[in-house]
């Protein structure tokens, strides 16, 4: 134990998968809690793979950058929740179709 | 060797999780399933050495940003329809799979906890040094960060003032 550490490798690959889940659900769900919940999964892949190098190298770098991603990701949702609110007034619905047309 | 088995299990779960949450039809679900997804990535840090980075994960993601998610989906409001899924959301099928998976996450939690003092992992990054590099060389950063989160507060704000505003006229223009 301790001797025996976790390939680097492996932990990207995780990131990615995880990253490719996210994107695929984000193309594919119409709801709009889903399109966050999918933007949630990428920001912690990303976070993932940030940590996993600065552990690698054993720096702290690594998660300086995730409690970075962990800000952007609080105020996004902040704001990405208030329109859902105010999506859910207007259209009566969370569907983004519904919601696809600008003003103008 | 038990570090290498703890951590595939522990990102099959996280796998399996995230690709569950994201193909449920019902919000709720779909949140149990990612607060799920993101204890295993907490317990993934753990193992590849950054412990500060697992606590921030499981109070910070699993706690306070999931929480605002359940908040919204509870100020839309469903009606009857929230009732009737509030009964299904007590049968175990709903909940039996994430609280598995939960249970395999504290075996493997109490594992590392016993088989390793934390600093025989490789590569371990101490809270101590992370807040001396945090608010050393990259007090800018933190900055930066405090006037994001400023703006994202006076935005939500805003979006959400005028929602419970009209909210409250409606009811009173009901009452009257």
């Amino acid at each position: 134990m301790g001797s025996v550490s976790i390939p680097l490798d492996h932990v990207l690959l995780l990131s990615a998968l995880l990253f490719i889940c996210g994107l695929l659900g984000l193309m594919m769900r119409r709801n709009i809690i889903f399109i966050l919940i999918s933007l949630e999964v990428m920001l912690n892949s990303s976070a993932v793979a940030f940590v996993a190098a600065g552990a690698r190298w054993g720096q702290p770098d690594g998660q300086i950058v995730f409690m970075l991603i962990l800000a952007v990701a609080a105020a996004e949702v902040a704001v990405g929740l208030g329109l859902v609110l105010q999506i859910q007034r207007r259209f009566k619905s969370l569907d983004m179709d519904d919601a696809n047309r600008m003003r103008g | 060797m038990l570090e290498l088995v703890l951590f595939y299990t522990a990102s099959t779960i996280a796998l399996v999780a995230t690709i569950l949450a994201l193909t449920r039809a019902n919000a709720t679900h779909a949140l149990i399933y990612l607060i799920l997804s993101l204890l295993a990535v907490a317990v993934i840090f753990y193992i590849i050495g950054a412990p500060f980075a697992a606590a921030l994960e499981v109070v910070i993601y699993a706690g306070a940003i999931m929480v605002l998610f359940i908040f919204v989906i509870m100020m839309l409001n469903l009606g009857d329809k929230g009732d009737r899924r509030e009964k299904q959301l007590l049968k175990p099928q709903i909940w039996i799979t994430p609280v598995i998976f939960t249970l395999v996450l504290l075996v493997e939690l109490v594992l590392v906890l016993s088989q390793s003092a934390p600093a025989e992992i490789q590569g371990l990054v101490t809270p101590k040094q992370v807040g001396l590099t945090l608010f050393g060389p990259y007090v800018l950063a933190v900055e930066i960060a405090s006037m994001l989160l400023l703006a994202g507060l006076v935005g939500s704000y805003h979006l959400g003032r005028r929602y419970l505003e009209e909210g409250r006229e409606n009811s009173s223009r009901g009452r009257s």
